[in-house]
């Protein structure tokens, strides 16, 4: 007999529902970090996610390590092999997301490669995170046509299945991938790999105005954004802002300085984006 | 050997079934639900619509990826539909290539074996001295029909490199590699020689320095210049519909070899060979062959120094199915998915992945996969260069090993033909390093 049902506990994407209207009132936009799961080790990271709680992030992405990241720039690549040679595994990823989950407040998505899902197994890999307490997951390798299975798994266990639309994405296929995406629309700011970049680019705030015609589901853009200014125009037009290689490279002076002094400087950082999502 | 201009065309001789059209005509959308048992599906009437070879294949790609490759595929079929775009690949193969390649009688090598009688599908005699060219004048051409001026290209032994620096010399376009940097030392000639072209060669620091790496630097910089870069990508993997356009193209090996046999021997050849990293001589070669089932197909990997994880790149001798690099087939990787660290003497083969039809094709039980070490493949290359005059590549050099050591086990009336893919210059300077002798080939003084 199966453990849990979808009556059991609230489904997750209603969870991410709520955040998302509770924000709506508070006149602010999601602000939604990236962590690497394990770098420099475990401990660590457990701890950065309370900091991140602490420090106003309204959902965060954790992101899984993978050897082989194509869609990654420099900061996340290293990130990961850090993790990786520190004795990374998906065992103490889900050991880690169980305490975290029950210690902060913020849902907490797995960012996957789908090699990993795939090797697990995707029913297996879906029980393991919803038992951890995981609200959801973004396969930034899975397009639309590769994804039936694990759609019908993640519905099945009230998980979200966050979608990319991304500047080469053509109009209609944009508008398929919204109607798929549950939970949020993950909105690629660049055609491009991860990694903070000084300007936004031109023609995302158009562009994201568009794709709100079009869908219902939040939109949170991503890719290249570092700077609380950068944040709060994303914020004025998306329902939120995803910030990843900027908070991990935070994360590769964690090593060099007391855990103290690094919280203190990453919880800082993450407060000042936090207060720019206000409208 | 005579030449026939004809025979050199991406046609299939009149007596055959003509696998490039054919690919492109019987594509049957992935929602039919009235499939045949796959024992009564010809085995070439692969990918499907989404790219699949049974359940292997696919495009597993960020989304960013997504609209180029759909304007591949499109352009891929437009292209092979028009008389114009294969009259001049035709050309091309023929003039320039210096197609069709001879299929030579290995006869002091068959003497040494004392059984089958060996030949050699001479694609070292290509230009460029491999079969990589085929893949890049086919894949340059279809760039220039999509209006990309700019091409980047993923290089292990550097064969591939030259082939697409020599590609885009011959057709104007701006060319960078990815190469790993420890194969850019091991492989230093052919680093010149794309250098020589006008190509930028982009060392790669990251991860082991070798193929995959390159893969994923290449995908990298294609995340961000899709828009005007093609990616000519250099063997049978990656996403759909590279696996198949990699694989037509290299299938003129195989049409030229079925119609040589039958010209010069009277009858198809009991057993075809070729060496595996990614694939695609393999799949050229194998290709044209699938559907005659009385053919065996036998493809060599990487055994390197053990069978022990990490100490070779036999992805479909000791491997699991899982993703990489856009396609789901047979990898190297960990229980939590993470692909394995590899090696093997040859850059060409040192590779964790491979093509997922390779993949289909040994689920099918239709070729066998084995692998031969390191040591046996050196032994190769020295038995072939004394015994037939010719330096073969370390990569083919495993073919070769595995090839002599069945033409022994077999007797004198059969015949086993070996893809001799490429030829082995570029490995002499690594070869005397491994064997601690100096430039000339002498022993280094003490």
């Amino acid at each position: 007999m199966p453990v849990s049902s979808a009556e059991a506990s609230p489904s997750k994407v209603s969870v991410l529902a709520d955040v998302f209207t509770t924000l709506k009132t508070q006149g602010r936009a999601a602000l939604a970090p990236f962590v690497t799961a394990g770098d420099p080790d475990i401990e660590t990271t457990l701890a950065v996610l309370e900091s991140l709680d602490r420090a106003g992030a309204s959902l965060c992405e954790l992101g899984v390590p993978y050897s082989d990241p194509i869609a990654d720039g420099p900061v996340i690549q290293s990130s990961y092999t850090r993790a990786l040679a520190a004795g990374f595994t998906l065992e103490r990823l889900f050991e880690l997301s169980r305490q975290a989950t029950q210690r902060v407040k913020m849902p907490i998505l797995a960012m996957a490669s789908y090699s990993l899902i795939y090797r697990r197994g995707i029913d297996r890999f879906v029980a393991d995170a919803k038992a951890a307490g995981l609200t959801g997951f973004v396969v930034p390798d899975l397009p639309i046509e590769e994804s039936d299975q694990l759609d019908a798994a993640c519905r099945q266990a009230g998980l979200a299945l966050v979608r990319l639309v991304t500047p080469t994405t053509p109009p209609e296929r944009a508008e398929a991938i919204a109607r798929k995406s549950t939970g949020f629309l993950y909105c690629v700011s660049v055609a491009g790999v991860t990694g903070a970049r000084t300007e936004l680019p031109d023609g995302l705030i158009e562009r994201v105005k568009w794709l709100r015609t079009k869908t219902d589901v939040p939109i949170l853009v991503g890719f290249g954004i570092s700077s609380p200014e950068q944040a709060h125009a994303v914020a004025e037009v998306a329902d939120g802002v995803i910030v990843g290689s900027a908070v991990v490279r935070h994360l590769a002076e964690a090593a060099s300085q007391p855990r103290e002094a690094f919280l203190h400087g990453l919880e800082g950082y993450v407060g000042k984006l936090a207060a720019a999502t206000a409208r | 050997m005579v030449a026939v201009p004809g025979q050199a065309t991406i046609k299939a001789a009149p007596s055959r079934p003509t696998p490039l059209t054919a690919t492109a005509t019987i594509m049957t959308p992935a929602t039919t639900t009235t499939a045949p048992p796959l024992s009564q599906v010809p085995l070439s009437q692969v990918p499907d619509a989404l790219g699949r070879f049974g359940r292997f294949g696919g495009r597993y790609v960020p989304e960013t990826l997504s609209a180029a490759l759909e304007q591949l595929e499109q352009a891929y079929n437009e292209a092979i539909a028009d008389p114009a775009f294969t009259a001049e690949l035709d050309g091309l193969l023929g003039a320039f290539v210096g197609r069709p390649t001879p299929l030579l009688f290995a006869k002091r090598l068959t003497e040494l074996a004392g059984g089958a009688q060996i030949y050699f599908k001479r694609e070292d005699l290509s230009h460029t001295g491999a079969h990589k060219i085929n893949n890049t004048l086919g894949q340059g051409l279809l760039a220039l029909r999509m209006g990309k001026r700019r091409i980047i290209a993923e290089t292990g032994a550097g064969q591939h490199g030259v082939a697409t620096a020599t590609a885009c010399a011959r057709f104007g376009l701006d060319c960078v590699v990815y190469m790993g940097a420890e194969d850019v030392r091991r492989q230093a000639p052919n680093v010149r020689n794309m250098r020589f072209m006008g190509a930028e060669v982009r060392p790669v620091e990251s991860g082991s320095r070798t193929l995959r790496d390159a893969i994923n630097e290449a995908m990298r910089d294609w995340m961000g210049s899709v828009e005007t870069t093609h990616y000519i990508i250099g063997s049978v993997v990656g996403p759909h519909p590279f696996p198949r356009i990699v694989r037509d193209f290299q299938s003129v090996i195989g049409r030229e070899t079925v119609e040589q046999c039958r010209r010069q021997l009277g009858r198809l050849p009991d057993t075809v060979v070729a060496c595996v990293g990614g694939g695609s001589n393999a799949a050229g070669m194998f290709y044209p062959f699938v559907d005659h089932r009385d053919v065996r197909l036998v493809g060599v990997e990487a055994g390197g120094r053990s069978g022990k994880p990490g100490d070779h790149a036999a992805s479909l001798s000791y491997g699991s199915p899982g993703i990489l690099h856009g396609s789901l087939s047979y990898v190297l990787q960990d229980a939590d998915g993470q692909t394995s660290d590899v090696h093997s003497v040859s850059a060409g083969l040192d590779y964790p992945g491979v093509g997922p039809e390779h993949s289909y094709w040994r689920d099918a039980g239709r070729v066998e996969y084995t692998s031969v070490t390191d040591t046996e493949a050196l032994d190769a290359f020295d038995l072939v260069a004394q015994r037939e005059g010719i330096l073969p590549a370390l990569e083919t050099s495993h073919a070769l090993a595995w090839a002599v050591q069945e033409a022994g086990r077999r007797p004198p009336e059969e015949i086993l033909v070996v893809c001799l893919s490429g030829r082995g210059d570029k490995d002499a300077a690594e070869i005397a390093r491994l064997r601690g002798l100096s430039a000339d080939g002498t022993a280094a003084p003490a």
